[in-house]
Formats: C-alpha cells, structure tokens, sequence
C-alpha cells in the first residue's frame, strides 16, 4: 500500500457523518451504587452513573484505582458485591442485566455489546484465521451462509484498515495494532451498541495509537456508539470521550465533561494527577 | 435549568448573570485566586462585543465559563438552544455538547487537532458534526482556507506541523464555517498578517450581518474599532474591584426568572 492510497483510507474514517445525540432519549445503562469488595479490600464503591446513546464516557486513574474493576462489574465480567445496573433492551425496556435469562445475557454478550481488551490475544482466538474471528460473532448469532459471512468479514477487515488479502491469515501473524484492530472488527461486526475497551491503545506504539484512536472516534461517530473506555492515558481520554470520571482508591473523585476536567479540574487529586503530565 | 422561550431569546442569544470564577490550587496549600465577579452582560443578535481590559484580568476566563470549559463557581450563563434557555453553569456535560454543536461556536487561540487528520477535514468537521454532507462540508472548508490565503498543498495535510499563523487560519476556518447563532473568538487575529486580519474583519461583518451575536478578545486596537460595537471592561469585574452592573441586563434578566 502506497502512502497515498493510506492517506486516503485515512481521510474516510476521519470525517463521517455524525449521529446526532438527542436530549429527549432516555439513558441506556443506569450504574446504581456499585460496589466490589474482594474480601476487606475496596475494589470499587458506591459508583453510580447513567450512560446515554452515542455517549463516550472514560474513566480514569492510576492502577489500582479499581477502574478496572468498575468496568468488570458493569459487564458482568464480575459480580459486583452490591449495587444495580440497568441496560435498556432493544425493546426499550429497561433490565437489571443481573436478572436476566441466560438467553438474554447471551445475546448481550454476543450482540448488543462489545468487549475490547488490553491485550488482542485477551479477546481474540489467536489460531483461527481473521476472517474466522470477524465471522464467529456472526455465526453466534445465526448466521449461517458462509459467502456472506466472508463478505462482511472482509468489509469490516476493510473498515479497520487491514488489506482485504490477509483475511485468511492468523492473529498471530499480526502486528500488535493490527491484531487491535481486528479485535475491533470483531466486536463491531454484530452492531452493538454498547462497547467497553480497557485501556484500547496501552502497549501500542504512538504512531499506531494515534491511527487506532482515529479509527475509534470515526466508528464511534458515525455508528453514534456507546462506548466505556477505561485508560490511565489523559490524552487519550481527551481525544475519545465526552465525559469522565476520575477514580482513586475505588471511589469516584470527580466527574464532568472531558474538558472541563482536564482544564479546570476541581478535586485536590485530579489537580494532581493532571499536574504530573508531562508536556511535549 | 431550562427557561421558556420569549422573543427576548431571539434578539438576546445569551446573557451573563452575577458569574463569579476563582481557582483553588489545592497543590499550592489550596490557596484561592479570585478570578472575577459580578459579572453580567447580555450579548445581542448582530453585534459584536468585545471583551477589554488588561491580560491577566480574566477575559478568556470569561469565554471558557460560557463554552463550559471553566466552571463557574455561581451565577448562571443562560444560552438559547432550540426553543429553550438551557444554564451553562448547571448543565450536564451531554447538553453542553448539544449547546456546543448548535448554539455556541468557539475559536480558540490555539488548534487541538486529532493527530493524522488533515487539515481541510480539522476545518470540515464541526460542519459536518452539524450535519452538513462530508463532500459539501470539504467544499466549503476549502473555499474558506483559500480565501484565509493558506496554500492548496498544505490542505491534505495535519496541522499539527503548520506555522502558529497557519494553525490558526484553519482553527479559524473551523469556527468561522459552522451555522452557529453565538460565536466566540479568542484573539483570531494574533498571528496574522495585515492581509489575513482584513480577511478575518470581513468574514466577522458577514456573522454580523446573518445576525450572528459575536464576543471576543482583540488584542489589535485597529480590528477592535472596525468590528467591535460594544466594549465590555472586564476589569470593572475583577474581584475586589466595584461591582457596577448595568440595569439594562438586569431587567432582561429578570424576564427569565
């Protein structure tokens, strides 16, 4: 691939049309006084936020300030030791997704929501081809014809930025960005409408950063996404999200629009924390 | 948070209300700086009101508690959005959004552009964001850095290499292509030559004359008497200084509440 024919590609996934965000909707996940104690150790406590369609919401802090935790538990990944979340259905019901069938639960997991791990070998099976990672999601959701299935594949291949040619090659035969892409491509390939990543772009090179952060915020825009993304980067934060939530120690220290936050941070420790960048 | 509309909304698209902003440095024994107080303006559809006063008295202050990028400590900032006042200083992060996409523009003094995104896009896409079509939106976006006199072969590339004069013409660009009714300016015409700042003069007497309400910082004296109509003295704001509020805000104020 030429610079130019990357330059192009590039230009696409920048500039999309925006679904426009509606104040009349209602939120789509309601996070209500979650806490997680692993034994007398806090993990997470009395975290309570709504999430609205097409909304970005990072949640930052140092290791160990249980963001992780946080996000674990609003996925279901964990069970949390008290507290409620609510996801809105397709139906626009809304559910406490600790209560739901497990045919339900699949389809959420399967579905209506996407998974981005840290680590590409977290949420990708490293031994099967591309194509076969895109299309499983698919396949668990009932589709069957494999001449569709391998279209869609290799569209979303395309929409990631991996040339069409490698959809039969293995993870393992990929860069580090281009297996995070794939992981991408994978979550995205079912239209859900909720996506955690935890912390998406750590362990990459700037340069691939910067193209996989440009690939996340022209998805997330133009699929109008929610999306939870967990990340010690504040600049990653600033360039993805809309709204953030500082967390320290398992507690909620601050939260508001992004770059309100970073500007003008209120809380003794965000001061701090921004305070510690350093400047390029 | 959200006031009726009146047609007082139409002609005055924002209005400043008893707004008061210090910072606590909590690093530095948590030592307060008050910033300013008491202040209260109301900007009018047409007009251009420029900011005044010394640096360091709190001028950009002013327009990062209106574009909610500072909090205001109290006071209420009330900005038409659709057939509503919506308050700055209490809305929730996704109304500020919805404020910023249709009702307050904003060009700063420095572009924060997306790392690898070229520069007819950086200046393209709070269009876009308003919903204009992506190639309408290139258009336009090219006709404007054109006629800002910024060279054809720097549009396909990221700003973030560009000279402080040519990063701002885009950043003006930007600001300057969306349809919003309230526009911001934070010193535009810093780092430009003589033949860019007429431009820009221009292009703020069009937003005035589509009835666009303007405020801005202008360190140039020359464009402040071409386009400025109204002079607001932020030092009378600053704190400790005497609090001396104008009646006429006052009483439009008084209509909302």
């Amino acid at each position: 691939m030429t610079i130019n024919q990357d330059a192009d590609c590039l230009r696409d996934a920048t500039l999309v049309p925006h679904r426009q965000m509606d104040l009349e909707e209602q939120p789509l996940l309601q996070v209500r006084s979650v806490s997680k104690y692993y034994g007398r150790r806090i993990g997470c406590e009395e975290i309570s936020f709504d999430l609205w369609p097409g909304e970005v919401l990072a949640i930052v802090g140092e290791s160990g300030s249980g963001k992780t935790t946080l996000l674990n538990c609003i996925s279901t990944r964990l069970t949390p030791t008290s507290g409620m979340v609510n996801y809105r259905m397709r139906d626009g019901s809304m559910r406490e997704v600790f209560r739901l069938t497990e045919a339900e639960k699949r389809f959420l997991m399967r579905t209506d929501w996407g998974f981005v791990h840290q680590n590409p070998a977290d949420g990708l099976r490293m031994s099967v081809s591309a194509g076969a990672n895109v299309g499983e999601r698919l396949m668990a959701i009932g589709k069957r014809h494999y001449g569709d299935i391998r279209q869609t594949a290799s569209d979303w291949l395309e929409q990631v930025e991996i040339d069409k040619d490698r959809i039969d090659d293995q993870p393992r035969a990929f860069s580090g960005g281009m297996r995070q892409r794939l992981q991408i491509a994978r979550n995205l390939v079912t239209g859900p409408r909720l996506i955690f990543m935890d912390e998406p772009t750590g362990g990459l090179d700037v340069s691939v950063q910067a193209r996989l952060l440009d690939l996340l915020r022209g998805l997330v825009a133009e699929l109008g996404l929610a999306a939870i993304i967990v990340t010690h980067d504040l600049a990653v934060a600033r360039l993805l999200s809309h709204r953030m939530v500082v967390m320290k120690e398992g507690r909620v220290i601050e939260t508001g629009l992004t770059d309100r936050v970073l500007d003008d941070p209120q809380a003794p420790y965000t001061q701090l924390l921004i305070s510690s960048i350093l400047q390029v | 948070m959200n006031k009726p509309v009146s047609s007082v909304m139409q002609t005055n698209p924002l209005i400043v209300s008893d707004v008061t902003k210090s910072f606590t440095m909590h690093l530095r024994g948590s030592i307060t700086i008050p910033v300013v107080s008491g202040v209260n303006f109301t900007l009018k559809a047409g007009e251009c009101a420029v900011l005044g006063g010394p640096s360091g008295v709190g001028k950009s202050s002013i327009l990062k508690m209106i574009y909610g990028n500072y909090a205001a400590n109290t006071g209420q900032i009330l900005v038409s959005y659709r057939d509503r006042m919506i308050d700055i200083v209490t809305a929730d992060p996704r109304t500020t959004i919805a404020v910023r996409r249709e009702t307050i523009g904003y060009v700063s003094q420095f572009l924060r552009a997306m790392p690898r995104v070229p520069a007819i896009d950086v200046a393209a896409e709070a269009l876009v964001e308003q919903g204009e079509d992506i190639e309408i939106a290139r258009n336009k976006a090219g006709a404007m850095l054109a006629r800002l006199n910024l060279p054809e072969k720097l549009w396909q590339l990221p700003p973030a290499t560009f000279s402080g004069g040519e990063q701002q013409r885009v950043n003006i660009a930007r600001g300057f292509l969306t349809n919003h009714p309230v526009l911001l300016l934070d010193e535009p015409t810093a780092s430009l030559d003589a033949a860019n700042r007429e431009v820009v003069i221009g292009l703020i007497r069009e937003k005035k004359q589509q009835g666009v309400a303007l405020l801005g910082i202008f360190h140039d004296a020359d464009v402040r008497s071409e386009i400025g109509d109204v002079i607001i003295d932020v030092s009378r704001f600053a704190q400790h200084a005497d609090r001396t509020n104008s009646p006429i805000s006052q009483s439009v104020i008084a209509d909302y509440q």
